[in-house]
């Protein structure tokens, strides 16, 4: 039937006729210009400056790329070659291409124990990136950290084996625990742990005061300092006893009242126990175990941590740890409860108005003197806690803003569920205001990790103090200048970028209010 | 000048003699503003209860005291035998109970509809997820759109979203609704959809207190109508004597202002 149709009929056309071309007049590179660049006497004439900016600026820059010398051991050895000509002198990122990376002093046969816990890190952060990556990489993502501590700093693996050891125990205990007890035991509970805090406090307290004591007597064995500080010791640690130990039973019976599901206790109690196994155990343990299965590897102190390899290992940290802390100071500055909403308050306005730089010079001088030279508090480890508070004091803002910006209907709606404090904001508040608070903790993320490089002013060799230090003041590259900062530039600009390319993605992913 | 209507309505719907709701001498202040004077209200398990009155009367006030998403002052709320006080655990258990409508619906932006109805089952009542959902399903089949269950809440009407926001309270299995102007925020052609929903409640006998301008409905399934001014209870009564009927001068300015036009 078709086909006796189609013979009678002359001609049928079996393809469609392709497109035909828009005028060139309407379309085209042509129109497009003149659409775009000079579609009036004024935009004619921006087009032109611009055009003329743009064309001295890669002139001027091209020629230095174009006759850049990238094989010289020297910036005289590189004019020679250069003989005259513009040209950058990127011999200097060969040359001292480790040093950059890997700071002046990391053992080179260790460089690969870097670059695998960078790699590690990419696996580790994907599943706390991408929600469509399988959960149990999660468990990989709380191992990394462990994992990425060891492959840096060396030594035996058994030490932060331990810890994570303890940590997975405390946990496991206190589960059990608050799954067999009932409620009574639990307050009791509570009240031990609260104990435990409090004795914790007391010891801390305690050898901050031996401390003071000791450092009075070595400027002075005799005299007013001494007498004072010996005097200080024993009220303290009287005080400490008398003191701390009740407020720590107050502190276990207070949270347990409040938070009657246990969820926070559980965390609390983890941490405590945490906290005291830590410090009686882990040496033991890890010798014990090191001993039977030595796994090590080259020890590398923090003084040795340095180039961009510092940049990163302060940025991720700090910014790991301060969005959690973040969060906590953003409730507690919501909270109904004075005293918790006044310290984090306090903690906060203070925070925000100290500059950075001298807080880091706490960190290198001030916490050097109040902490007992036993206690060996690392440099990095105190710089970590700086700036992990500065930037937790800025992101706790940001997040307050995403609180208040909800609507007080939700609160009310979660409320008249029956969901309690803890799950009303777990499950409905902050998902909703860390949402609206992505572009400005980004943000925050983004200035922590380019503020890194203000260790170079405590005398910490990060990329920039590299720069400045063992690079600019070497005989050989004593005044290469552009080629370094701009390599500096250029990392900085690698990492941040992505960052902020990624939280655009992941605000468009969690657009689901469509508004 | 008060008397509280007991008889049946002609749709059949029986109330019990058991009290859901006692609330006695209550009074609630804003600062110094007296925004609640002397309520005295007893709701029987099965009643269906309109309030109405001016804006700014008091009425959203007093059924958030029922939940205690506002706090009294003085007098006493026992919302199904338990006293509210400042007790964390008695509130909860309370709220546990009791479903809440909302004006502006309050849906959970962040969670799909399916999310928003199994929440509370599934942290609150400890309900398995499998049977949250079938649960949530059951509820919004009731309501009329388990189609949308998958979508987001600000992919809905808010007719859709009201009648969603319903279901999420019935998922709580609760023994008594509250309802706050629930019509209030919809376009007119969306109205009768929610009503509906509400009238087929209550037909199966849910005990519910409803803060609307509807009239229609109140005729058609209240027991009793109150109506308030000035934090006041002022005149309370079975819907055909408070509409064709009413004692109090206030009652009838309100009415003629609201059924006039
Ligand atoms: N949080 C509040 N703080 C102070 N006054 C309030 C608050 N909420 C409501 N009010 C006042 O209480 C009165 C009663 O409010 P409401 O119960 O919402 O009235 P209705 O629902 O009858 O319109 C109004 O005058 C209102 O301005
Ligand atoms: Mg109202």
């Amino acid at each position: 039937m078709a086909d006796s149709k189609a013979q009678s009929v002359a001609f049928v056309r079996k393809t469609p006729i392709p497109q035909a071309p828009p005028p060139i007049s309407e379309a085209g590179p042509l129109a497009w210009i003149r659409t775009n660049l000079f579609s009036g006497v004024f935009n004619s004439i921006l087009t032109i400056i611009a055009f003329y900016v743009v064309i001295r600026f890669v002139m001027g820059v091209f020629p230095w790329f174009y006759n850049g010398v990238w094989d010289a051991s020297s910036i005289r050895e590189c004019k020679d070659k250069l003989d005259g000509l513009t040209g950058g002198c990127f011999a200097v990122l060969a040359d001292r291409w480790d040093h950059l990376l890997f700071g002046f002093s990391y053992p080179p046969e260790g460089y690969w124990r870097i670059v695998l816990s960078f790699v590690l890190l990419m696996v580790a952060a994907a599943p706390l990136l991408f929600a469509n990556l399988p959960r149990k990489m999660l468990y990989f993502t709380g191992f990394f950290p462990f994992l990425a501590y060891w492959l840096i700093w060396g030594g035996s693996i058994w030490v932060s084996m331990t810890l994570l050891a303890i940590i997975i125990a405390t946990g496991f205990i206190y589960r059990l625990v608050a799954i067999q007890i009932d409620v009574e035991m639990r307050k009791i509970v509570a009240m031990g742990i609260g104990a435990i805090c409090g004795v914790g406090l007391a010891y801390l307290l305690y050898l901050g005061a031996s401390e003071l004591s000791f450092i009075a007597g070595s400027i002075g064995t005799e005299g007013i300092v001494a007498l004072i500080a010996n005097k200080a010791f024993w009220a303290a640690s009287i005080f400490t006893y008398v003191f701390f130990i009740p407020m720590g039973i107050f502190i276990g019976y207070a949270i347990y009242n409040s938070y009657e599901d246990g969820g926070l206790v559980s965390v609390v109690a983890a941490l405590l126990f945490f906290g005291v196994a830590i410090s009686y155990l882990v040496g033991p343990i890890w010798m014990g175990v090191n001993f039977i299965l030595p796994i090590e590897l080259e020890a590398v102190a923090s003084r040795d941590m340095g180039g961009f390899m510092l940049n990163m290992v302060l940025g991720t940290v700090c910014v790991s740890l301060s969005i959690p802390l973040g969060i906590v100071l953003a409730l507690g500055r919501q909270s109904d409860m004075p005293l918790i909403k006044g310290v984090c308050v306090v903690f906060i306005e203070f925070i925000r108005g100290v500059p950075l730089i001298t807080l880091l010079f706490v960190a290198n001088v001030m916490l050097a003197y109040f902490l007992p030279p036993s206690s060996n508090f690392d440099l990095i480890l105190r710089v970590i806690i700086m700036i992990t508070m500065f930037s937790a004091a800025y992101i706790a803002e940001v997040i307050r803003g995403g609180l208040a910006a909800l609507p007080k209907g939700q609160y009310e709606a979660a409320d008249s569920l029956g969901l309690n404090y803890n799950q009303a904001t777990q499950l409905i508040i902050l998902p909703q205001a860390l949402k609206i608070s992505i572009p400005g903790i980004v943000n925050v993320a983004v200035g922590l990790f380019k503020d890194t490089t203000l260790v170079s002013i405590i005398s910490m060799f990060d990329l920039v103090g590299m720069i400045r230090g063992p690079i600019q003041n070497s005989t050989e590259w004593i005044s290469v200048y552009w080629e370094v900062y701009g390599f500096g530039a250029l990392l900085f600009f690698v990492v941040c970028y992505s960052i902020s390319q990624y939280s655009q993605w992941l605000e468009r992913q969690l657009a689901t209010d469509h508004r | 000048m008060t008397n509280t209507a007991t008889e049946t309505q002609p749709s059949g719907m029986q109330i019990s003699d058991e009290v859901a709701i006692e609330i006695k001498n209550m009074n609630k202040w804003y600062g110094t503003f007296h925004v609640l004077r002397d309520i005295d209200l007893t709701v029987q398990r099965g009643e269906r209860i309109v309030i109405c009155g001016p804006s700014g009367s008091g009425k959203s006030t007093l059924i958030r005291c029922i939940n205690a998403l506002e706090e009294h002052q003085k007098g006493s709320i026992t919302v199904d035998g338990t006293l509210l006080s400042s007790d964390l655990k008695n509130i909860d258990k309370i709220r546990s109970e009791v479903g809440m409508c909302f004006q502006h619906f309050n849906l959970f932006p962040h969670l799909t509809i399916l999310e928003n109805c199994t929440l509370a089952p599934i942290w609150v009542r400890k309900i398995p997820k499998k049977e949250a959902e079938e649960t949530a399903m059951y509820f919004l089949e009731k309501v009329k759109i388990p189609d949308q269950a998958n979508k987001y809440p600000g992919q809905l009407s808010g007719g859709q979203q009201q009648r969603v926001a319903i279901a999420r309270s019935l998922c709580m299995r609760p023994r008594i609704m509250l309802f706050d102007e629930p019509t209030s925020a919809l376009d007119p052609e969306m109205i009768k959809e929610v009503l509906d929903t509400m009238i087929q409640l209550a037909e199966e006998g849910m005990t519910m207190l409803c803060v609307t301008h509807e009239m229609g409905f109140a005729r058609q399934v209240a027991n009793r109508v109150i109506f308030m001014d000035a934090g006041q209870i002022v005149e309370q009564n079975a819907p055909e004597p408070f509409f064709t009927n009413p004692q109090s001068d206030r009652t009838k300015l309100f009415l003629s202002q609201i059924l006039g036009h």
